[in-house]
């Protein structure tokens, strides 16, 4: 209704200039009917629940590969999801802690502390890509940053493992080559996925808190020792 | 659909919370009269109103019926409706009420985002420039030096600083207390660089110097990088020689920096002295504090937890027999110390 007003008025409008009244109004006007509420045959809701557990296992588990192989796909960016993060930093917490649980002295690094050091920096990297001018939604970036600790998670379980045979100059070197190499692989490809959504010009100071992060996590697995 | 309808409801009428209390009065009456097709002991306005509101409803069940392919029901529950209607429209407007509460906070959050936004408008040439210029002071104190106002590179030397004293405290030997050590260091960092940047602006302030809050928050924070260079090279080389040398020059070099910037922008010989003798005297302090009495501190602090941990254990227990009272009391006492 309010729009043939204000056709009227523009029309009115243009009369006053040079068009005539009566010219009649053409046209067709599509109006999208509410068929675009439901899914189209596919529901959910009759689903064994196991198929549901693994239909998101596989996505995590897809994702994971996407870190693993980080070509530049938008598929970590598209549907993301903060199950991988929250596993992935459980995992570490609880290996970072693994150590230190058994004995008296409260020494270690925490589960809580790495669990608030792992979420509270991936938020304040993404307010800083934000700041910074990033056109990348806030939970996209925590996923992001989420799931690229993949690697250095697997170091720490490489760390464990080495841990058990033994702690000497041997094993410092194969757990400082395994960290740097994890290191290295959850900076690129953490920047390969979120450095498109930045303004080319500021690369750089988007990555740096990014590898501080990184840098940090990876420092406290390395200088991880479990206590006898 | 009954979202739908409340939403609707509260949207349109401006008294809708009166409203809603009449209704809830009637709401048992409407089903009542829908049974026994009777208007008596209700006002006619109430009646209207009510009706009013059926014949919306109706049409919003119409309009969600049209989706459900089973329209020809609902005309017969009018009763049921209505009650449904007001229950979901309740719900409805909670749900709404709290959905708006919920945005407007979201995007307060983006709008305060927004409103940051200009002080980390930097080109990573700028950052580095600034970096390099934080340890050259310019001698210029008759025209006023320009000091930018932005807030990236001071946030991350930072926390830059904090990753470091991280690293300091745990080569220096305090391997455990990680947890403890990282509050700490987060809180010494952004306590030194906030706290002291408002009391600079505040003597500032006192002494009528020109600069703002934004730019004191810069320059002290771009201060922080020579503090950056000299702790990240004599926490891995231990040699006092070495950090003092680091100490009179990067620290020196920084602190003359901030001291040039601020004499320049203030007049008179009095407050000169007074703002960049605090100024210079607290930075260089604050990187001794940091390189010594630091990780003393921790030291000294672990030695004070694990020595009485023990302590008030084994007096309560030697106390026991001659006094419950007096050992609770005692023991009641020391408990602060240990925390």
């Amino acid at each position: 209704m309010s729009d043939t007003e204000l056709t009227d008025r523009q029309l009115t409008g243009l009369s006053d200039i040079s068009i005539a009244e009566d010219i009649p109004v053409e046209g067709d006007i599509a109006v999208p009917v509410g068929s675009l509420r439901r899914d189209d045959g596919f529901s959910t809701l009759d689903e064994p629940v196991k198929e549901t557990i693994l239909r998101d296992l596989r996505a995590v588990g897809n994702k994971f590969v996407h870190v693993l192989y980080p070509k530049r796909s938008s598929a970590l960016l598209r549907d993301w999801d903060l199950w991988g993060p929250l596993l992935l930093c459980v995992t570490l917490a609880l290996l970072l802690q693994g150590g230190a649980a058994d004995s008296d002295e409260q020494g270690g690094p925490q589960f809580a502390e790495v669990f608030v050091i792992i979420w509270f920096g991936s938020i304040i990297i993404t307010l800083n890509s934000k700041l910074l001018g990033g056109t990348i939604s806030f939970f996209q970036s925590l996923c992001v940053l989420g799931y690229c600790i993949l690697p250095l998670t697997v170091a720490m379980v490489v760390c464990r493992i080495v841990l058990v045979g033994g702690s000497g100059t041997v094993s410092f070197a194969v757990r400082l080559a395994v960290v740097t190499a994890s290191f290295g692989w959850s900076t690129f490809a953490s920047t390969a996925f979120l450095v498109d959504s930045q303004p080319p010009n500021r690369k750089a100071l988007v990555v740096y808190p990014v590898f501080l992060f990184y840098f940090v996590i990876g420092w406290i697995i390395l200088t991880f020792s479990p206590s006898q | 659909m009954s979202t739908g309808s409340g939403n609707r409801n509260t949207n349109t009428e401006p008294w809708g919370s009166f409203d809603d209390n009449l209704i809830q009065g009637g709401g048992s009456a409407v089903i009542d009269m829908e049974n026994m097709d009777d208007t008596s002991g209700s006002s006619f306005e109430d009646m209207g109103d009510m009706h009013q509101r059926m014949k919306e409803e109706e049409e919003v069940a119409a309009e969600a019926a049209a989706t459900e392919d089973d329209a020809g029901e609902d005309g017969e529950f009018l009763g049921m409706k209505g009650l449904k209607g007001q229950l979901g429209r309740q719900v409805a407007d909670e749900v709404w009420q709290a959905g708006k509460r919920q945005a407007s906070r979201a995007f307060n959050l983006y709008a305060n985002i927004d409103i940051l936004r200009p002080y980390f408008d930097v080109e990573p040439v700028q950052v580095r420039s600034r970096l390099i210029e934080s340890l050259i002071p310019v001698r210029m104190v008759n025209f006023p030096q320009k000091i930018a106002g932005e807030l990236y590179g001071p946030l991350m030397l930072v926390f830059t600083l904090v990753a470091i004293l991280l690293h300091g405290m745990k080569t220096s030997g305090t391997v455990i207390r990680e947890g403890t050590l990282m509050g700490t260091a987060i809180g010494t960092c952004f306590g030194y660089w906030l706290g002291v940047s408002s009391f600079i602006y505040f003597l500032a302030y006192l002494v009528n110097a020109q600069i703002t809050m934004l730019q004191t928050l810069s320059l002290l924070g771009y201060g922080l990088f020579g503090h950056c260079v000299v702790l990240l090279i004599t926490y891995n080389i231990h040699f006092h020689f070495l950090f003092y040398v680091l100490w009179l020059l990067l620290g020196g070099l920084s602190t003359l920096r901030m001291v040039a910037a601020l004499l320049s922008r203030t007049v008179g010989r009095t407050p000169r002295l007074l703002l960049c003798g605090t100024v210079s005297v607290l930075h260089m302090l604050f990187l001794l504090y940091l390189h010594f009495a630091y990780h003393k501190i921790v030291e000294g602090l672990l030695d004070s937890l694990e020595g009485p941990n023990l302590a008030p254990i084994q007096r309560v227990a030697r106390d026991v027999p001659e006094m419950t009272l007096n050992a609770t009391v005692r023991s009641l006492g020391t408990l602060p110390v240990v925390r």
